[in-house]
């Protein structure tokens, strides 16, 4: 009786199955229209990895690329023409800021150091907590968080941009329609899967000129690999070049914040009654008050309490203070950091244990860090 | 005033209806849907025993709100601190987790070798980090904790290796489950010999663990006392056993064994209601034998691999841990008990989703309430 039920839920099963191939190849018949812009890959990321991470509901197209580049730049999505993307995310520092944390419109503070956009594409989720899929879903919540951009909401944004006859008329270009948020996500998306960084020495080291990097540095890869066991997160192969396990820890940082422990506490408590909006999420997440509640605000999962997504290290010597609060100052305070193990907490990850690095491994660990700085974009009109 | 009776009894009503809703499956969700939605066109004017459907459904299951819960702790394995900060550091995050617990646990039971060697120092280390528990903690001995001195200093600190007693209605015994036959005295082996001799894995001369029997008539006397123990529990009221192996054959080589498993089985099962929480196997593993739910517990030291072969087919097996993370594949848990007697697990997997284990599940021959399963298949 069940026998004969699961046989024709396996048939269909390999029914769906077989159609799911035919929508893949339609799927790939079209991939090769999703990329007709021509964007120079650096050496470290492999040629084909970038084509794979283009989405194909959102083509890159010249055009899309220059609107998505205009909007970037464009002062005019905050509320009070003062902030753009590139206000956080500026180009002179590699795409991050020298900020301890982002400052928003009228001055006011967030509470996370705004990551680099370089190789961001390549992540898979977005944001230190990871509240977003996609670039385009990203792009989308700045503008409107209320100590970032302060844009009301997106009708708002939508209203304005419409205002503009240079943008009504791109956009009619680039989409064949009107101006939608979900249309300037995906320019200013479009326009970030083309700010690519590699080409450093440490990638010419890989590439097998061993004269790329310095004696101390190659050392440093070494520790990096090993005794430092940075690797462990920081993860670094050929087809996956980015130093990014994708993941969320915690390694104390959060401890920073005096009464941690407690809003731990009452946050596990609101997330069993129900009670934390995730509609808030954004807003939530730059809250001093919860931000350093980190990747448990997006799954509500106890252990991600306190937990940040690892993030890329390249050109981390121009992208000074570290960490998500931009609570280490230099690199030399990150391995001291990462020597004593972390910040000691109830959450801390089982990864972190004291490192008993000398001072010559630490100075050799920076001197590694220092070999990834590399080449990106720089020059665009707007920031000339 | 007798409207303002009805009133309350309306407002009661509705809370329990509101406390059941999230337990419902789907089936039962529509059902109650459904007379919610025949409530809401009664323009919210609620008739005394508008929710009657559902407590009809909810009879069929019987009584499976929470009545109480109490919290483990188990296999912390504990060295004198100057030889080893991880697994103090992992006792210490239990203590923590427990102390956090919102609503706290009626009380913590502790699941067994607290020592890695049986000696003093561990032991009052154990003793030391366990009293920062908030609720009463009831201790059970290992045989990590139990073969250097046969259990001299560990009954000094915390008293007898086996006794009952008695919380809302629910009968708990606590046993010591590591006795077995004399293999020291006639090797002439020292006391530090006899322990590390027991701490062995295939260990080919290894005797199995009983409850019953065991050197001289330590066991013989134990088995006496849960016969007189039992003796006095009527066949409804719910019974929760603690031991530290399991209570069944799962694998002899690594003493994931209890020789006299069935004999205590056989005391057991008059019962309507029985529990067994093992500790000992490092593992989620969970098993049902008769009328009887058997859970293992998680240790906070390090996991055990699923064993070759004898794991309980019920069990869903955990993803191989990562070894760069200390803390995976080990924590602490909780234990639910429900108005109907039985008792439904949480794995409180430190570096994973936690992982619920119903009754429910087990007594449906893993039908129904299936815990989710890993993402990875298994090894």
């Amino acid at each position: 009786m069940s026998g004969s039920k699961h046989f024709y839920l396996g048939i269909l099963f390999f029914i769906a199955f077989v159609l799911s191939f035919t929508f893949i190849s339609e799927k790939q018949a079209n991939s090769s229209a999703k990329v007709t812009y021509q964007v120079k890959i650096p050496l470290g990321i492999p040629k084909d990895l970038w084509e794979m991470f283009i989405p194909p509901d959102n083509p890159i197209t010249p055009e899309k690329v220059e609107l998505g580049r205009k909007l970037y730049f464009d002062k005019r999505l905050s509320v009070d023409n003062t902030v753009s993307c590139a206000t956080c995310h500026d180009p002179k520092f590699a795409f991050a800021e020298n900020k301890k944390v982002s400052e928003g419109v009228g001055g006011k503070k967030g509470a996370r150091n705004a990551p680099t956009v370089l190789n961001a594409m390549f992540y898979e989720e977005q944001f230190w907590d990871g509240r977003a899929p996609t670039l385009e879903e990203q792009a989308k919540q700045p503008i409107i968080n209320p100590i970032e951009m302060g844009m009301p909401d997106h009708d708002a944004v939508v209203k304005k941009l419409k205002g503009i006859p240079e943008y009504v008329e791109a956009f009619r270009k680039v989409f064949g329609g009107e101006i939608t948020i979900d249309r300037v996500a995906q320019a200013i998306a479009a326009f970030e899967r083309t700010l690519l960084t590699g080409n450093s020495p440490f990638d010419r080291f890989i590439a097998g000129d061993q004269n790329a990097i310095s004696e101390s540095a190659k050392r440093g890869w070494q520790l990096f690999q090993g005794k430092a066991r940075c690797i462990t997160c920081h993860e670094f192969n050929r087809s996956n070049p980015f130093f990014t396990d994708n993941k969320y820890h915690n390694i104390g940082v959060a401890m920073n914040r005096e009464g941690f422990a407690e809003l731990a506490r009452k946050a596990e408590m609101l997330a069993k009654q129900g009670r934390l909006d995730k509609r808030k999420l954004d807003e939530l997440a730059l809250d001093p008050a919860y931000s350093e509640l980190g990747r448990f605000l997006v799954t509500l999962n106890p252990k991600d309490i306190g937990a940040f997504k690892t993030p890329t290290l390249r050109n981390i010597e121009l992208t000074a203070p570290y960490m998500h609060d931009g609570s280490e100052a230099t690199l030399l305070d990150v391995i001291e950091f990462y020597n004593r193990g972390g910040n000691d907490n109830p959450n801390l990850s089982g990864e972190m244990r004291p490192l008993n690095l000398t001072d010559q491994e630490k100075q050799d660990l920076v001197e590694f860090l220092k070999t990834l700085t590399g080449e990106f974009p720089k020059d665009f009109p707007e920031n000339k | 005033m007798p409207s303002e009776k009805k009133e309350e009894q309306y407002l009661k009503e509705r809370e329990e209806f509101f406390k059941m809703l999230p337990k419902l499956n789907r089936r039962q969700f529509l059902k109650v849907a459904m007379a919610s939605a025949a409530v809401a066109l009664a323009k919210n004017q609620f008739p005394p025993h508008s929710f009657q459907l559902v407590e009809a459904v909810e009879a069929k299951q019987g009584g499976t709100e929470v009545k109480f819960r109490f919290a483990y702790i188990s296999d912390t394995h504990l060295y004198e601190r100057k030889l080893n900060e991880r697994f103090v550091r992992a006792a210490l995050k239990a203590v923590q987790d427990v102390n956090a617990l919102d609503p706290q646990p009626d009380f913590v039971l502790f699941g067994g070798d607290l020592a890695q060697l049986g000696q003093a120092e561990e032991l009052k280390l154990g003793k030391e980090i366990l009293s920062e528990l908030k609720p009463k903690v009831y201790m059970m001995v290992g045989e990590h904790d139990w073969y250097l001195d046969l259990g001299e200093k560990w009954i000094e600190l915390f008293g007898k290796p086996y006794y009952s007693f008695d919380h809302k209605g629910v009968h708990f015994i606590v046993l010591n489950s590591v006795l077995v036959d004399d293999y020291w005295t006639e090797a002439k082996m020292s006391p530090m010999d006899r322990m590390k001799f027991m701490a062995q894995l295939d260990n080919p001369n290894g005797r199995p663990f009983t409850v019953g029997r065991g050197y001289g008539d330590v066991g013989k006397k134990q088995f006496e006392w849960l016969k007189q123990d039992l003796a006095k529990v009527s066949r409804d009221t719910p019974i929760v056993v603690f031991s530290h192996s399991p209570l069944y054959k799962y694998y002899k080589p690594w003493n994931f064994w209890t020789d006299d498993a069935e004999e205590v089985q056989a005391l057991l099962r008059p019962f309507r209601n029985v529990t067994v929480i093992h500790g000992h196997t490092h593992q989620p593993v969970f098993h049902r034998i008769g009328n009887i739910n058997f859970y293992g517990m998680l240790s906070t030291a390090w996991p055990w691999p699923y064993a070759p072969t004898g794991l309980p087919k019920l069990t869903i097996k955990m993803n191989r841990a990562d070894p760069f993370d200390q803390f995976d594949g080990t924590g602490d848990g909780t234990v639910e008990v429900l108005a109907n007697g039985k008792a439904n697990k949480i794995y409180n997997l430190w570096s994973r989703e936690p992982m619920k284990v119903t009754a429910r599940y087990l007594e449906s021959g893993g039908r129904e309430e299936v815990p989710p399963l890993p993402i990875d298949p298994s090894f």
